[in-house]
Protein backbone atom coordinates (compact mmCIF):
# COMPACT_ATOMS: atom_id res chain seq x y z
CA UNK A 1 0.00 0.00 0.00
CA UNK A 2 2.77 2.25 0.91
CA UNK A 3 4.64 1.65 -2.55
CA UNK A 4 1.30 2.31 -4.37
CA UNK A 5 1.10 5.90 -2.30
CA UNK A 6 4.85 6.44 -3.46
CA UNK A 7 4.50 4.77 -6.64
CA UNK A 8 1.74 7.83 -7.34
CA UNK A 9 3.36 11.01 -5.41
CA UNK A 10 6.50 10.12 -7.37
CA UNK A 11 4.64 10.17 -10.79
CA UNK A 12 2.11 12.52 -10.30
CA UNK A 13 2.26 14.95 -13.06
CA UNK A 14 2.89 11.57 -15.32
CA UNK A 15 -0.55 10.57 -14.44
CA UNK A 16 -1.84 13.65 -14.28
CA UNK A 17 -0.74 14.25 -17.75
CA UNK A 18 -1.77 10.97 -19.23
CA UNK A 19 -5.08 11.25 -17.68
CA UNK A 20 -5.82 14.81 -19.44
CA UNK A 21 -4.63 13.40 -22.91
CA UNK A 22 -6.91 10.34 -22.39
CA UNK A 23 -9.61 12.99 -22.33
CA UNK A 24 -8.59 14.90 -25.36
CA UNK A 25 -8.12 11.67 -27.04
CA UNK A 26 -11.55 10.59 -26.66
CA UNK A 27 -12.76 14.08 -27.41
CA UNK A 28 -10.86 13.57 -30.74
CA UNK A 29 -12.24 10.23 -31.39
CA UNK A 30 -15.78 11.31 -30.49
CA UNK A 31 -15.62 13.99 -32.68
CA UNK A 32 -14.60 11.67 -35.42
CA UNK A 33 -16.94 9.39 -35.45
CA UNK A 34 -20.31 10.67 -34.31
CA UNK A 35 -19.64 14.36 -35.37
CA UNK A 36 -22.08 14.97 -32.44
CA UNK A 37 -19.63 16.40 -29.63
CA UNK A 38 -22.66 18.67 -27.99
CA UNK A 39 -19.79 20.47 -25.62
CA UNK A 40 -16.90 21.55 -27.41
CA UNK A 41 -18.12 22.94 -30.49
CA UNK A 42 -18.93 26.78 -32.08
CA UNK A 43 -22.44 26.53 -31.19
CA UNK A 44 -22.57 26.95 -27.67
CA UNK A 45 -23.51 30.53 -26.54
CA UNK A 46 -20.00 32.02 -26.08
CA UNK A 47 -18.36 30.82 -28.93
CA UNK A 48 -21.06 31.69 -30.71
CA UNK A 49 -21.43 35.18 -29.83
CA UNK A 50 -17.85 35.90 -29.99
CA UNK A 51 -18.03 34.44 -33.44
CA UNK A 52 -20.85 36.91 -34.42
CA UNK A 53 -18.96 39.92 -33.12
CA UNK A 54 -16.20 39.25 -35.63
CA UNK A 55 -18.44 38.54 -38.37
CA UNK A 56 -20.31 41.69 -37.66
CA UNK A 57 -17.13 43.32 -38.21
CA UNK A 58 -15.24 41.52 -41.06
CA UNK A 59 -18.90 41.51 -42.95
CA UNK A 60 -17.22 45.14 -43.91
CA UNK A 61 -14.80 44.22 -46.11
CA UNK A 62 -16.76 42.57 -48.69
CA UNK A 63 -20.07 44.16 -48.50
CA UNK A 64 -19.91 45.79 -52.18
CA UNK A 65 -19.54 41.70 -53.69
CA UNK A 66 -22.40 40.79 -51.42
CA UNK A 67 -24.46 43.44 -52.65
CA UNK A 68 -23.88 42.44 -55.84
CA UNK A 69 -25.02 38.79 -55.26
CA UNK A 70 -27.88 39.62 -53.70
CA UNK A 71 -28.98 42.24 -56.67
CA UNK A 72 -28.20 39.39 -59.45
CA UNK A 73 -30.37 37.15 -57.01
CA UNK A 74 -33.44 39.57 -56.92
CA UNK A 75 -33.08 40.13 -61.01
CA UNK A 76 -33.14 36.53 -61.22
CA UNK A 77 -36.25 35.98 -58.68
CA UNK A 78 -37.81 38.54 -60.20
CA UNK A 79 -37.77 36.93 -63.89
CA UNK A 80 -39.01 33.82 -62.56
CA UNK A 81 -41.70 35.65 -60.89
CA UNK A 82 -42.71 37.37 -64.00
CA UNK A 83 -42.61 33.94 -66.02
CA UNK A 84 -44.98 32.81 -63.22
CA UNK A 85 -47.08 35.77 -63.68
CA UNK A 86 -47.52 34.69 -67.37
CA UNK A 87 -48.64 31.23 -66.58
CA UNK A 88 -51.12 32.18 -64.23
CA UNK A 89 -52.58 34.75 -66.63
CA UNK A 90 -53.15 31.39 -68.85
CA UNK A 91 -54.42 28.82 -66.55
CA UNK A 92 -57.64 29.35 -63.66
CA UNK A 93 -56.03 31.77 -61.05
CA UNK A 94 -57.61 30.57 -58.17
CA UNK A 95 -56.28 26.77 -58.24
CA UNK A 96 -53.06 27.62 -58.83
CA UNK A 97 -52.85 30.08 -55.56
CA UNK A 98 -54.41 27.40 -53.61
CA UNK A 99 -51.83 24.71 -54.91
CA UNK A 100 -49.32 27.04 -54.28
CA UNK A 101 -50.42 27.25 -50.56
CA UNK A 102 -50.96 23.89 -49.84
CA UNK A 103 -48.37 22.01 -51.64
CA UNK A 104 -45.60 23.85 -50.59
CA UNK A 105 -42.71 21.38 -50.23
CA UNK A 106 -40.09 23.34 -49.09
CA UNK A 107 -39.80 26.26 -46.51
CA UNK A 108 -36.56 28.69 -46.64
CA UNK A 109 -35.51 30.34 -43.66
CA UNK A 110 -32.64 33.02 -44.29
CA UNK A 111 -29.19 33.24 -42.07
CA UNK A 112 -25.66 34.33 -42.24
CA UNK A 113 -22.31 32.76 -41.82
CA UNK A 114 -20.64 33.72 -38.60
CA UNK A 115 -17.68 31.39 -38.65
CA UNK A 116 -16.29 29.77 -41.61
CA UNK A 117 -13.54 26.38 -42.07
CA UNK A 118 -12.32 25.40 -45.49
CA UNK A 119 -8.45 24.13 -44.42
CA UNK A 120 -8.67 21.37 -42.65
CA UNK A 121 -9.88 18.18 -43.70
CA UNK A 122 -13.57 17.93 -41.45
CA UNK A 123 -14.82 21.37 -41.86
CA UNK A 124 -17.76 23.01 -40.15
CA UNK A 125 -19.63 26.32 -40.59
CA UNK A 126 -21.11 28.25 -37.92
CA UNK A 127 -24.61 29.98 -38.85
CA UNK A 128 -26.72 32.43 -36.63
CA UNK A 129 -29.83 30.61 -36.49
CA UNK A 130 -30.60 27.55 -34.32
CA UNK A 131 -34.02 25.84 -32.83
CA UNK A 132 -35.21 29.41 -31.74
CA UNK A 133 -35.80 30.49 -35.34
CA UNK A 134 -36.77 26.45 -36.44
CA UNK A 135 -33.49 25.17 -37.48
CA UNK A 136 -32.90 21.15 -36.82
CA UNK A 137 -30.21 18.63 -37.99
CA UNK A 138 -30.16 17.47 -41.22
CA UNK A 139 -31.35 20.62 -42.87
CA UNK A 140 -29.76 21.50 -45.89
CA UNK A 141 -27.87 24.76 -46.09
CA UNK A 142 -27.54 26.65 -49.51
CA UNK A 143 -26.91 29.97 -50.86
CA UNK A 144 -27.76 31.96 -54.51
CA UNK A 145 -24.52 30.05 -56.18
CA UNK A 146 -25.01 26.52 -54.98
CA UNK A 147 -25.02 24.07 -51.78
CA UNK A 148 -22.91 24.69 -48.23
CA UNK A 149 -23.80 22.05 -46.51
CA UNK A 150 -25.87 20.34 -44.11
CA UNK A 151 -26.89 21.36 -40.56
CA UNK A 152 -25.50 18.25 -37.60
CA UNK A 153 -25.49 20.14 -34.59
CA UNK A 154 -28.13 22.68 -33.71
CA UNK A 155 -28.04 25.09 -30.77
CA UNK A 156 -30.24 27.58 -29.62
CA UNK A 157 -29.41 30.55 -31.37
CA UNK A 158 -26.54 29.26 -33.38
CA UNK A 159 -26.20 25.86 -35.43
CA UNK A 160 -23.29 23.95 -36.91
CA UNK A 161 -23.14 23.00 -40.79
CA UNK A 162 -21.21 20.12 -42.07
CA UNK A 163 -19.98 21.58 -44.91
CA UNK A 164 -19.36 19.68 -48.15
CA UNK A 165 -15.71 20.30 -47.50
CA UNK A 166 -15.92 17.82 -44.88
CA UNK A 167 -14.77 14.14 -45.54
CA UNK A 168 -18.02 12.47 -43.80
CA UNK A 169 -19.97 14.52 -46.44
CA UNK A 170 -22.00 12.73 -48.94
CA UNK A 171 -24.32 14.40 -50.89
CA UNK A 172 -26.72 12.94 -53.76
CA UNK A 173 -25.74 14.70 -57.04
CA UNK A 174 -26.93 14.17 -60.90
CA UNK A 175 -26.41 15.66 -63.84
CA UNK A 176 -28.37 18.41 -65.25
CA UNK A 177 -28.86 16.87 -68.63
CA UNK A 178 -29.38 13.60 -67.85
CA UNK A 179 -31.02 11.62 -64.95
CA UNK A 180 -27.82 9.65 -64.19
CA UNK A 181 -26.56 10.54 -60.43
CA UNK A 182 -23.75 9.62 -58.01
CA UNK A 183 -22.65 10.63 -54.45
CA UNK A 184 -20.48 13.85 -53.88
CA UNK A 185 -17.69 13.64 -51.67
CA UNK A 186 -14.43 15.40 -50.58
CA UNK A 187 -10.73 14.08 -50.38
CA UNK A 188 -9.78 16.71 -48.71
CA UNK A 189 -7.03 18.52 -50.94
CA UNK A 190 -8.80 21.85 -52.90
CA UNK A 191 -11.68 23.74 -51.67
CA UNK A 192 -12.85 24.59 -55.22
CA UNK A 193 -13.24 21.17 -55.75
CA UNK A 194 -15.20 18.17 -55.10
CA UNK A 195 -15.72 14.81 -56.46
CA UNK A 196 -18.61 12.92 -57.75
CA UNK A 197 -18.24 8.83 -57.21
CA UNK A 198 -20.57 5.65 -57.75
CA UNK A 199 -21.68 7.31 -61.58
CA UNK A 200 -23.45 4.23 -62.95
CA UNK A 201 -21.55 3.22 -66.66
CA UNK A 202 -23.69 4.45 -69.17
CA UNK A 203 -23.85 8.09 -68.26
CA UNK A 204 -22.09 10.39 -70.72
CA UNK A 205 -20.66 13.34 -69.73
CA UNK A 206 -18.49 15.60 -70.66
CA UNK A 207 -16.01 18.44 -69.10
CA UNK A 208 -18.35 21.20 -68.40
CA UNK A 209 -21.00 19.63 -67.77
CA UNK A 210 -23.41 20.96 -64.87
CA UNK A 211 -24.30 18.95 -61.59
CA UNK A 212 -26.90 19.55 -59.66
CA UNK A 213 -28.57 18.00 -56.81
CA UNK A 214 -30.60 14.94 -57.12
CA UNK A 215 -33.62 14.98 -54.94
CA UNK A 216 -33.44 11.50 -54.08
CA UNK A 217 -32.59 12.52 -50.16
CA UNK A 218 -35.18 14.33 -48.11
CA UNK A 219 -32.85 17.16 -47.52
CA UNK A 220 -32.28 18.81 -50.49
CA UNK A 221 -34.79 19.87 -53.12
CA UNK A 222 -33.40 18.41 -56.58
CA UNK A 223 -32.05 21.20 -58.91
CA UNK A 224 -30.11 23.23 -56.20
CA UNK A 225 -26.25 24.07 -58.52
CA UNK A 226 -22.86 22.65 -57.32
CA UNK A 227 -20.48 22.83 -59.93
CA UNK A 228 -19.68 21.64 -63.23
CA UNK A 229 -17.17 18.91 -64.36
CA UNK A 230 -13.76 19.61 -64.34
CA UNK A 231 -11.62 16.67 -64.63
CA UNK A 232 -12.23 13.07 -65.79
CA UNK A 233 -10.71 10.11 -65.97
CA UNK A 234 -9.51 8.62 -69.20
CA UNK A 235 -10.44 5.25 -68.88
CA UNK A 236 -14.16 4.88 -66.92
CA UNK A 237 -13.69 1.92 -64.13
CA UNK A 238 -16.72 0.63 -62.17
CA UNK A 239 -16.78 3.25 -59.88
CA UNK A 240 -16.07 6.70 -61.97
CA UNK A 241 -14.91 9.21 -60.02
CA UNK A 242 -14.85 12.71 -61.69
CA UNK A 243 -13.73 16.35 -60.62
CA UNK A 244 -16.44 18.90 -59.92
CA UNK A 245 -15.89 22.27 -59.65
CA UNK A 246 -17.75 24.67 -57.63
CA UNK A 247 -19.61 27.44 -58.58
CA UNK A 248 -19.39 28.23 -54.81
CA UNK A 249 -15.70 30.17 -53.69
CA UNK A 250 -16.19 27.77 -50.28
CA UNK A 251 -13.49 30.65 -48.77
CA UNK A 252 -16.18 33.93 -49.47
CA UNK A 253 -19.46 32.92 -47.95
CA UNK A 254 -21.96 35.44 -46.26
CA UNK A 255 -26.06 35.18 -46.13
CA UNK A 256 -27.51 31.64 -46.81
CA UNK A 257 -30.63 29.94 -47.15
CA UNK A 258 -31.77 26.91 -45.04
CA UNK A 259 -33.96 24.97 -46.08
CA UNK A 260 -36.91 22.77 -44.45
CA UNK A 261 -38.81 20.06 -46.23
CA UNK A 262 -42.10 20.55 -44.84
CA UNK A 263 -43.10 16.44 -45.77
CA UNK A 264 -39.87 14.97 -44.81
CA UNK A 265 -41.74 12.93 -41.98
CA UNK A 266 -44.14 11.63 -44.05
CA UNK A 267 -41.45 10.28 -46.35
CA UNK A 268 -39.20 9.29 -43.38
CA UNK A 269 -42.38 6.83 -42.02
CA UNK A 270 -43.44 5.84 -45.77
CA UNK A 271 -40.20 4.62 -46.02
CA UNK A 272 -39.75 2.48 -42.91
CA UNK A 273 -42.99 0.80 -43.44
CA UNK A 274 -41.29 -0.57 -46.81
CA UNK A 275 -38.63 -2.16 -44.57
CA UNK B 1 2.78 43.21 -12.65
CA UNK B 2 0.76 40.39 -10.10
CA UNK B 3 1.72 37.11 -11.54
CA UNK B 4 -2.02 35.51 -11.30
CA UNK B 5 -2.80 38.73 -13.58
CA UNK B 6 0.06 38.23 -15.96
CA UNK B 7 -1.23 34.47 -16.51
CA UNK B 8 -4.83 35.29 -17.11
CA UNK B 9 -4.27 38.31 -19.15
CA UNK B 10 -1.65 35.86 -21.25
CA UNK B 11 -4.89 33.13 -21.53
CA UNK B 12 -7.48 35.41 -22.71
CA UNK B 13 -4.64 37.39 -25.06
CA UNK B 14 -3.85 34.24 -26.41
CA UNK B 15 -7.00 32.65 -27.16
CA UNK B 16 -8.46 35.89 -28.56
CA UNK B 17 -6.05 36.73 -30.32
CA UNK B 18 -5.54 32.90 -31.96
CA UNK B 19 -9.70 32.27 -32.66
CA UNK B 20 -10.12 35.73 -34.10
CA UNK B 21 -7.58 36.73 -35.93
CA UNK B 22 -4.86 33.68 -36.17
CA UNK B 23 -7.09 31.15 -37.61
CA UNK B 24 -8.30 33.36 -40.60
CA UNK B 25 -4.76 33.86 -42.05
CA UNK B 26 -4.38 31.04 -44.24
CA UNK B 27 -1.61 32.11 -45.98
CA UNK B 28 -1.50 30.29 -49.28
CA UNK B 29 -4.52 28.39 -48.04
CA UNK B 30 -2.68 26.56 -45.51
CA UNK B 31 -0.27 27.95 -43.53
CA UNK B 32 -1.06 29.29 -40.68
CA UNK B 33 0.29 30.29 -37.78
CA UNK B 34 -0.16 28.68 -34.32
CA UNK B 35 0.83 31.51 -31.37
CA UNK B 36 -1.27 30.72 -28.35
CA UNK B 37 1.54 28.09 -27.86
CA UNK B 38 3.97 31.21 -26.60
CA UNK B 39 1.55 30.40 -23.48
CA UNK B 40 3.97 27.71 -22.85
CA UNK B 41 6.94 29.14 -23.27
CA UNK B 42 5.84 32.49 -21.49
CA UNK B 43 4.42 30.90 -18.23
CA UNK B 44 6.72 30.84 -15.42
CA UNK B 45 8.30 28.04 -13.83
CA UNK B 46 6.91 26.71 -11.06
CA UNK B 47 7.65 23.41 -8.71
CA UNK B 48 3.70 22.29 -8.74
CA UNK B 49 3.44 21.78 -12.14
CA UNK B 50 -0.90 20.98 -11.31
CA UNK B 51 -1.85 24.63 -12.41
CA UNK B 52 0.42 25.06 -15.61
CA UNK B 53 -0.87 21.72 -16.93
CA UNK B 54 -4.74 22.62 -16.59
CA UNK B 55 -4.29 25.66 -17.86
CA UNK B 56 -2.45 25.05 -20.85
CA UNK B 57 -5.07 21.93 -21.11
CA UNK B 58 -7.87 24.44 -20.68
CA UNK B 59 -6.69 27.30 -23.45
CA UNK B 60 -6.36 23.94 -25.74
CA UNK B 61 -9.70 22.93 -25.05
CA UNK B 62 -11.03 26.19 -26.08
CA UNK B 63 -9.15 26.86 -29.32
CA UNK B 64 -11.02 23.31 -30.08
CA UNK B 65 -14.36 24.72 -29.39
CA UNK B 66 -13.97 27.73 -31.51
CA UNK B 67 -12.45 25.52 -34.39
CA UNK B 68 -14.43 22.36 -34.31
CA UNK B 69 -11.83 19.82 -34.09
CA UNK B 70 -12.90 17.87 -30.57
CA UNK B 71 -9.76 17.68 -28.79
CA UNK B 72 -6.59 17.98 -30.91
CA UNK B 73 -5.23 21.36 -29.78
CA UNK B 74 -5.68 20.14 -26.51
CA UNK B 75 -3.55 17.05 -26.85
CA UNK B 76 -0.87 18.67 -28.88
CA UNK B 77 -0.35 22.24 -26.57
CA UNK B 78 -0.68 19.57 -23.14
CA UNK B 79 2.12 17.23 -24.50
CA UNK B 80 4.81 20.14 -25.37
CA UNK B 81 3.33 21.52 -21.41
CA UNK B 82 4.81 18.37 -19.99
CA UNK B 83 8.12 18.09 -21.83
CA UNK B 84 8.94 21.68 -21.49
CA UNK B 85 10.54 20.82 -18.19
CA UNK B 86 12.92 17.75 -20.30
CA UNK B 87 14.16 21.25 -22.54
CA UNK B 88 14.66 23.44 -19.66
CA UNK B 89 16.88 21.09 -17.52
CA UNK B 90 18.48 19.91 -21.00
CA UNK B 91 19.09 23.01 -22.88
CA UNK B 92 19.30 26.33 -20.21
CA UNK B 93 21.18 23.32 -17.46
CA UNK B 94 18.15 24.95 -14.48
CA UNK B 95 17.15 22.72 -11.84
CA UNK B 96 14.61 22.93 -9.48
CA UNK B 97 16.20 25.58 -7.51
CA UNK B 98 16.68 28.02 -10.42
CA UNK B 99 12.91 27.77 -11.07
CA UNK B 100 11.90 30.74 -9.56
CA UNK B 101 14.43 33.41 -11.19
CA UNK B 102 14.36 32.05 -14.64
CA UNK B 103 13.33 34.14 -17.07
CA UNK B 104 13.28 33.85 -21.04
CA UNK B 105 14.13 37.18 -22.03
CA UNK B 106 18.04 37.54 -20.05
CA UNK B 107 18.76 33.82 -22.16
CA UNK B 108 21.36 34.37 -24.97
CA UNK B 109 19.38 34.61 -28.39
CA UNK B 110 20.73 31.03 -29.61
CA UNK B 111 19.29 28.84 -26.59
CA UNK B 112 16.20 30.65 -26.66
CA UNK B 113 15.37 29.60 -30.33
CA UNK B 114 16.75 25.89 -29.98
CA UNK B 115 14.13 25.73 -26.85
CA UNK B 116 11.38 27.55 -28.77
CA UNK B 117 11.58 26.23 -32.02
CA UNK B 118 12.07 22.65 -30.98
CA UNK B 119 8.68 22.69 -28.91
CA UNK B 120 7.02 24.74 -31.67
CA UNK B 121 8.00 21.58 -34.20
CA UNK B 122 7.18 18.93 -31.89
CA UNK B 123 3.69 20.88 -31.39
CA UNK B 124 3.10 21.65 -35.09
CA UNK B 125 3.72 17.89 -36.02
CA UNK B 126 1.23 16.24 -33.34
CA UNK B 127 -1.63 18.74 -34.44
CA UNK B 128 -0.91 17.93 -38.26
CA UNK B 129 -1.01 14.56 -37.62
CA UNK B 130 -4.19 14.56 -35.65
CA UNK B 131 -5.91 16.80 -37.74
CA UNK B 132 -4.93 14.47 -41.04
CA UNK B 133 -5.93 11.37 -39.07
CA UNK B 134 -4.49 9.14 -41.73
CA UNK B 135 -1.34 8.11 -42.82
CA UNK B 136 -2.41 8.61 -46.22
CA UNK B 137 -1.72 12.41 -47.00
CA UNK B 138 1.79 12.64 -44.53
CA UNK B 139 3.59 14.38 -46.91
CA UNK B 140 0.85 17.24 -46.28
CA UNK B 141 1.83 17.14 -42.69
CA UNK B 142 5.35 17.33 -43.27
CA UNK B 143 4.50 20.53 -45.32
CA UNK B 144 2.12 22.10 -42.78
CA UNK B 145 4.71 21.50 -39.71
CA UNK B 146 7.51 23.21 -41.26
CA UNK B 147 5.91 25.89 -42.72
CA UNK B 148 3.65 26.86 -40.18
CA UNK B 149 6.21 26.13 -37.63
CA UNK B 150 8.61 28.74 -39.74
CA UNK B 151 5.54 31.36 -39.70
CA UNK B 152 4.43 30.68 -35.36
CA UNK B 153 8.23 31.22 -34.83
CA UNK B 154 8.41 34.66 -36.91
CA UNK B 155 6.08 35.83 -35.08
CA UNK B 156 6.99 34.70 -32.12
CA UNK B 157 9.74 36.58 -31.93
CA UNK B 158 8.81 39.69 -33.92
CA UNK B 159 6.43 39.54 -30.64
CA UNK B 160 8.67 39.11 -27.80
CA UNK B 161 10.90 42.33 -29.90
CA UNK B 162 7.86 44.35 -29.87
CA UNK B 163 7.04 43.57 -26.34
CA UNK B 164 10.72 43.55 -25.08
CA UNK B 165 9.45 45.99 -22.53
CA UNK B 166 9.10 44.33 -19.41
CA UNK B 167 5.61 43.62 -18.98
CA UNK B 168 6.25 41.15 -16.09
CA UNK B 169 8.85 41.62 -13.28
Amino acid sequence: MQQLFYFFQKNKYFLFFLFLEVIAVALIINNHSFHRSKFISSTNYITGSIYEQTSGLSEYLNLKEKNLNLSKENTLLKNKLDKLYSIIDNVNVTVIIDSLNYNQNYKYINGKIISNNYSSSDNFITINRGIKNGVSNEMAVINNKGVIGITDNTGNKYARVQSILNANSKINASFKNSNHFGTLIWNGEKYNIVQLTDIPRQATFKIGDTIITGGRSTIFPKGIPIGTVSKMPKKLSATNTIDVKLFNDMSNLGHIYIITNLNKNEIKSLENKNE
Amino acid sequence: MNKTVYIIFLFVFFLLLQVTILNNILFLGYINPYLYISFVFLYPLNTNRFPFLSLAFLLGLCIDAFSNSGGIHAFSILYIAYIRLFFVRTIFKKNTSDYLLFNLRLKTFDKVFNYTAILTVIHHFILFSLINFSFFNFYNVIINTLFSSIFTLVLYFLGSFIFSKKLYK
